[in-house]
């Protein structure tokens, strides 16, 4: 039988865990990242599957969200059309810190197949990229790999985020 | 001096250049007395200038100050009640002149009709929203599309390209690659102009590599750390496999880390 309440008396005294804020912290960004319901063209298909049932990403603690405010990673999936990439980057500064942004797929890493005059070739020119997931349209697997990939990253950081690099990278 | 390439038509690149090579043409009839199309030609009567059958369907060529009648007829008089389809070619290069077209539908009777007309640069032609209500969204393509305006259209203004945008994308003379406005469109509209220095210009070079950038490219057997300097030169870094993957199991003395066979 599981027992089930946790007997405080019977352990060294009381319930002591040591760490560090970093991993602490880290600890919860990681895992509860909760990206935006945000989707471009068809690799937002994709993403939509890594978000369903057979995928799963709820499992990994990573639940999407519809709203910028509540969201902390931005998975752009799709082909950013010029015209399009102003209301982007209002979507990216909408969002609270900490932020992540994952570049998902070619035509997001770097307008991909669309060499023409009104696709944004690359997103990293408007939106500072944390993970470039490569494939057109990458698998599901490959997103979950991006996102656990990200978790890494963002395990590695400080939790001061001023202290990290990526702070420097900002544009505005 | 360098050799002139006229600019008038920048999108094309001819990568093969057959000298004999002929253009194929779709044959056109003459409409048959009696025919599936003969009504609708009668109805149009002389104010059609050309009037053929091209892959059994109707064209008829108009002058374009008489697109509305020619279409009021088409639908009051001969049952096209559907606009399909309504835009421009540009031959500006070839003729100096767009070739608008409306192709019409007749759902009751199953038959199609083109009605082609030609208009100069800087030219507007009339609406057909009053007949049509398909026109209004197709006009503003064509506005957006290829600069020609639209006499009394309710709302003529760019339905694809943001309206901030220079240039009218389907024009021969409008670079597939978009113009130095297109090119810094985004920076200059999030950032401001200032910044086109901080972003640097496009990259549209789908295979460029740079040997010496180790944070972008890593070369297979010479991996380096992330960021790393490798302008002296870096070490080889010779591939090893997996010796789980080369087990010989055919061998006795195979190595095996698993007990199937």
């Amino acid at each position: 039988m599981a027992q089930h309440q946790v007997n405080y008396a019977s352990a060294a005294g009381l319930p002591i865990a040591l760490t560090s804020v970093d991993k602490l912290v880290n600890w919860g960004r990681s895992n509860s990242l909760w990206p935006l319901t945000y989707g471009l063209a068809c690799c937002a298909i994709e993403m939509m599957a890594s978000g369903a049932s057979r995928y799963d990403f709820d499992r990994m603690g990573t639940i999407f969200r519809a709203s910028p405010r509540q969201a902390d990673v931005m998975i752009l999936a799709g082909t950013l059309s010029k015209k399009h990439s102003e209301f982007a980057r209002r979507l990216y500064d909408q969002m609270t810190e900490p932020k992540w942004v994952i570049s998902m797929g070619s035509c997001a890493n770097t307008g991909g197949m669309f060499n023409t005059y009104a696709t944004v070739q690359g997103v990293d020119r408007i939106i500072p990229v944390d993970i470039y997931l490569p494939g057109c349209a990458p698998r599901p697997e490959t997103l979950q790999y991006a996102m656990m990939m990200l978790q890494k990253k963002i395990r590695r950081e400080s939790a001061n985020m001023n202290n990290n690099t990526k702070q420097n990278l900002r544009l505005v | 001096m360098r050799k002139y390439t006229p600019k008038d038509n920048v999108q094309k690149h001819s990568y093969y250049t057959d000298r004999f090579w002929v253009a194929p043409r779709v044959p056109r009839e003459a409409v048959a007395e009696g025919s599936h199309f003969a009504s609708v030609v009668e109805a149009i009567g002389t104010q059609a200038k050309e009037c053929y059958i091209e892959v059994g369907q109707l064209v008829l060529q108009i002058e374009s100050t008489e697109n509305f009648a020619v279409l009021q007829t088409l639908k009051e008089q001969c049952g096209y009640t559907q606009c399909s389809e309504q835009s421009a070619v540009d031959y500006l290069a070839q003729d100096g002149e767009f070739e608008l077209f409306y192709q019409l539908l007749n759902i009751t009777e199953a038959k199609r009709v083109r009605v082609v007309c030609r208009i100069k640069e800087g030219e507007a032609i009339e609406s057909v929203v009053p007949l049509f209500k398909s026109a209004n969204f197709a006009e503003r393509e064509i506005f957006d599309m290829f600069g020609i305006k639209v006499n009394n259209h309710p709302f003529l203004k760019r339905i694809i390209m943001p309206d901030d945008w220079e240039g009218h994308p389907l024009l021969k003379t409008y670079p597939m690659i978009g113009d130095e406005f297109a090119s810094w469109y985004e920076v200059d509209k999030i950032f401001g102009k200032e910044y086109r220095d901080v972003i640097g210009p496009e990259n549209r070079d789908q295979s460029r590599i740079d040997r010496y950038d180790t944070k972008r490219f890593s070369r297979v057997g010479y991996e380096v750390p992330f960021g790393a300097d490798i302008s002296e030169g870096e070490k080889e870094n010779p591939i090893a496999y997996s010796e789980t993957v080369l087990v010989d199991y055919t061998q006795e003395s195979g190595k095996q880390l698993d007990e199937r066979r």
